[in-house]
């Protein structure tokens, strides 16, 4: 819509697109702001019936009651160690499988494409019973271990499938040129193949962390009776009481799991849409 | 969480015929004496993958035909081989097929309400100037960034009955969202539509930038108005992304876990909002009968199943190139 006539003749119905748009980002906004509100708002004012849409005593009540809580730091820890693991330990595994499947011709190589694409389907909620006995043979039940192995195995077959694209994109002419100055296939992969699909990495890693991070089940299911192995979600169940919900302590947790996770993408946001866009694209 | 967001690139080298024809080799490229070396890149995510997806997933299927129960997991009793007779008792209790219709009905309702938002934004952001369309990105953004569990206790929280601003707006007393099995399925279905729409349109969007102008810029001069641009210039150009999200929505709504079981607690008064997935989990986990939850689970794998391979006949319809 370049043309100055056009735009002219939409400009009515421009402003109220915008406005529309503003309105939706405004509501979709909403339940976060009311989340962090909520977190701010003193004890009174959250278990008053007059909701209102603003405070003005905001107190730290809420979060010292999430921090005070026992253990909680190591939780937060817990969850760290598990998101960061599953994300480094997946793209390493994801990037040279990608190169594998991209830069290589060999026999099934189409049939092992499918399966990647049908282990994606794979409901991992389904698993959780054979994961469960897998776990407790192996003595994992209760450590970190139980919750990296399995995210890792689920975020593979995607990080597989969108980091194709990004090293089909590399041409293949740049490799050559590298062997021919004399460069192994190591040092290629690493060294010039590697940096090159890092943008893509950095796409595929938001994936794996977020659904990581997000993880409700397997911490549920697998970390049963040791509590110092927990994660975040497990210190927000705490606030939920039979008698009464602590809402305030709640709506403070909820908001020291979202804020990372937030963070994380904010950062890659423009890789994320361009990575998305790419993929899109060509 | 997402999936195949490359699935759908378009086919670089394409023979006659939609038959996806190889690169021609080139002999002495050291690209093409691959030997062992692809395995070898292959290998770390073979094992992962085969100890962790495949292993567990035959396990299913094996503990899904035995007897396996509390006395069996403690080694009280030997597990005994009962062929078909858990899926004989699931296919006879009514709760299964009541539990199967909420779920393929929510999951239905869940894909068609995202599909629709999702596009509709995605038009509706090529319609605005930046400003307000970096808002609603970043609103969208911040949606999709929640994490499933906190976005479930904020909902809860904004429809709750006494302390939340939904039923002080509209008026409705102390209604109890999550009481009523219609009215908890629906909030659920919010939760799950403000969290799954930003995929769908950050997608959609990024399809609809690819498009030449120049067509849409003849589209509109013609006079076409918005939908009928839609319908008959977008939605076409979009067919392979618009698969792509379709399939992956099937698959997360098919899927629901967290928003089911933390938003109705664990699947509602008297497992009125029980979709399969919490079924299994609940059969497993809560009442110990692991060889019928894990039966649930083959009935699930076997429909997200059939699912990909409609999936995967619609990419190879359009010459991808795998």
């Amino acid at each position: 819509m370049s043309t100055r006539t056009l735009l002219r003749v939409r400009r009515p119905g421009r402003l109220a697109a915008e406005a529309a748009a503003l309105v939706i980002a405004a509501a979709v906004a909403f339940p976060l702001y009311w989340m962090v509100l909520s977190a701010f708002k003193p004890a009174g004012e959250i278990q008053s019936t007059e909701a209102r849409p603003w405070t003005l005593a905001p107190s730290l009540d809420s979060f010292r009651r999430v921090f005070e809580q026992q253990d909680f730091g190591r939780y937060f820890l817990n969850s760290l160690t598990v998101a960061g693991t599953v994300v480094i330990a997946s793209a390493l595994i994801a990037f040279l499988a990608a190169t594998a499947v991209t830069r290589f011709r060999f026999r099934f190589r189409t049939t092992l494409l499918i399966m990647f694409l049908v282990a994606q389907m794979v409901p991992v909620e389904a698993l959780t019973i054979p994961l469960f006995f897998l776990m407790r043979d192996f003595g994992q039940l209760n450590t970190l271990g139980s919750l990296i192995l399995p995210h890792l195995a689920f975020s593979l077959p995607f990080a597989i499938w969108m980091l194709r694209g990004f090293v089909k994109a590399v041409p293949e002419a740049l490799e050559e040129a590298a062997y021919i100055d004399g460069a192994s296939r190591t040092r290629f992969l690493w060294q010039i193949l590697f940096p090159l699909v890092f943008p893509g990495l950095v796409a595929t890693s938001v994936f794996s962390f977020i659904s990581t991070w997000n993880d409700f089940l397997f911490a549920k299911s697998f970390i049963i009776s040791d509590t110092s192995q927990s994660t975040l979600p497990m210190a927000l169940l705490v606030f939920f009481k039979p008698d009464e919900n602590d809402w305030g302590g709640i709506m403070a947790a909820s908001t020291v799991m979202t804020i990372p996770v937030l963070v994380f993408f904010v950062l890659v946001q423009r890789r994320l849409v361009s990575g998305l866009g790419g993929a899109v694209k060509d | 969480m997402t999936a195949n967001t490359t699935a759908y690139k378009a086919p670089e080298t394409t023979g006659a015929g939609g038959t996806p024809a190889r690169p021609p080799r080139r002999r002495g490229s050291p690209l093409r004496r691959t030997g062992w070396t692809p395995w070898l890149y292959l290998l770390p995510a073979l094992v992962t993958l085969g100890g962790l997806l495949v292993y567990p997933i035959y396990q299913l299927g094996l503990i899904s035909f035995l007897e396996y129960t509390q006395a069996q997991v403690s080694g009280g009793e030997p597990t005994t081989f009962v062929g078909f007779g858990n899926y004989a008792d699931l296919f006879g209790d009514s709760q299964f097929w009541q539990v199967l219709l909420a779920t393929v009905v929510f999951a239905a309702t869940c894909v068609l309400a995202t599909l629709f938002v999702g596009c509709a934004l995605a038009v509706l952001l090529t319609r605005v100037r930046a400003l307000p369309r970096l808002v609603l990105m970043m609103a969208a953004l911040g949606a999709w960034a929640t994490p499933a569990i906190t976005g479930s206790t904020v909902w809860v929280f904004l429809f709750d009955p006494d302390f939340g601003p939904v039923n002080k707006v509209l008026g409705l007393g102390d209604f109890s969202w999550t009481y009523g099995r219609y009215s908890a399925f629906a909030l659920v279905l919010l939760e799950v539509l403000w969290c799954s729409f930003p995929f769908v349109m950050v997608t959609v969007y990024a399809g609809i930038r690819a498009i030449p102008t120049e067509v849409l810029e003849a589209a509109s001069l013609d006079g076409a108005s918005q939908w009928r641009i839609w319908r008959s210039v977008m939605a076409p150009m979009l067919r392979p992304i618009l698969i792509v999200v379709t399939i992956q929505s099937i698959i997360w709504d098919f899927k629901v876990f967290t928003q089911i079981y933390v938003m109705t607690n664990g699947g509602g008064i008297a497992g009125q909002n029980l979709v399969l997935n919490v079924y299994a989990y609940q059969k497993a986990f809560a009442s110990s009968q692991y060889s019928l939850g894990s039966a649930i689970g083959v009935v699930m794998l076997v429909i997200l199943l059939a699912v990909t391979l409609v999936y995967l006949r619609l990419v190879r319809r359009q010459g991808e190139e795998l």
